[in-house]
């Protein structure tokens, strides 16, 4: 249900940006998704397959997606490291001092189109 | 067919929503009206927790509330009949209230009119959290029943909120509720949040936190 929502965002967007650029067929719309989003980005492809049949400027397009590792900084040591592995607690230092410094996005980053 | 371009966009998609956020959060400081976004996890008290602060606080300051949910008009019910005015808004299914649809919201209950606005959200730790709704001030609740670990498990909501609740206290003693634990997981992930345990059942805990947000809706007037 949540990706479900989050394509009517992505769609959103798209219908701004297709309006802005003179578009008027999609291809493919190319996401980086952070590790830490809280989207399943396998469940948002099949929302996207669903919603675009109803969407004219979308119908037939692909959603196709690329990671963005999770990176944690320690406030303490000042190293960073991999989120997903390590969690919150530094592997360097054993600090719990420390931020998520990137990870979380969910970005449009190109779109094929026409 | 003509030839296939590839454009360059580099954007957020939460972008429009931030900027929708902004532009209600302005609008609210001109209306000298305080937007607080009350989340949690679906049984976790939200409705009856606001029927103690607003019990407390009703006779002081102009209140409405927005109720959000998924269908269903309980919640609604339950606020009208301790006197004070609320509106309904139905999310159609979706998870969370996003600005957009908390601007209509606004608009529907006149917030010109009140010194404070609570946003009840919709029952949920994962979807809300990522949605600004132009809130001044983000607030959570959690229960003894639903565990300690929930820092743990659902890290987002507790960076975003200003304020966590832990609601229940009075069954503390028949569960395994570690509060310094909780604590600690909590402040791990936001040092700056303010923790208030509380029973809305038993009223226990209400006036302080009545009073944090007495001073919060005052710093925001002024």
């Amino acid at each position: 249900m949540h990706e479900l929502g989050i394509v009517t965002y992505v769609a959103d967007a798209v219908d701004k940006i297709a309006a802005e650029n003179q578009i008027e067929k999609v291809f493919t719309v190319t996401l980086e998704i952070g590790e830490v989003s809280g989207v399943v980005p396998e469940y948002l492809v099949d929302a996207w397959k669903y919603f675009c049949k109803k969407h004219p400027l979308l119908v037939d397009s692909q959603l196709v997606w690329e990671p963005i590792v999770a990176i944690t900084e320690c406030l303490d040591c000042k190293n960073t490291y991999e989120t997903l592995p390590h969690g919150k607690i530094c592997p360097f230092c054993g600090s719990a001092h420390t931020v998520l410094a990137k990870g979380k996005e969910i970005n449009i980053k190109e779109i094929e189109a026409c | 067919m003509p030839d296939v371009r590839i454009i360059e966009v580099k954007q957020s998609i939460y972008d429009d929503n931030d900027r929708e956020a902004e532009r209600i959060r302005q609008s609210l400081k001109e209306k000298k009206t305080f937007l607080l976004n009350l989340m949690s996890s679906p049984g976790s008290g939200k409705t009856t927790m606001l029927t103690k602060v607003l019990g407390e606080l009703k006779s002081e300051m102009k209140i409405g509330v927005l109720e959000a949910d998924i269908d269903s008009d309980v919640d609604a019910r339950t606020i009208a009949n301790i006197d004070v005015d609320v509106i309904q808004l139905h999310t159609g299914g979706m998870c969370h209230l996003d600005a957009a649809m908390t601007e209509q919201g606004l608009n529907e209950i006149g917030a010109e009119n009140y010194d404070l606005v609570i946003l009840e959200n919709v029952g949920n730790l994962i979807c809300p959290a990522g949605f600004d709704t132009g809130a001044m001030k983000n607030i959570m609740i959690l229960s003894v029943p639903e565990g300690h670990d929930k820092p743990l498990k659902y890290p987002l909501i507790f960076t975003v909120c200003d304020a966590l609740v832990i609601n229940k206290i009075d069954v503390l003693p028949y569960f395994d509720f570690d509060m310094e634990k909780v604590v600690e997981y909590a402040h791990q992930r936001n040092p700056k949040l303010k923790i208030f345990p509380i029973s809305a059942k038993t009223g226990e805990g209400i006036t302080v936190l009545c009073d944090w947000l007495r001073e919060q809706v005052q710093q925001w007037q002024d």
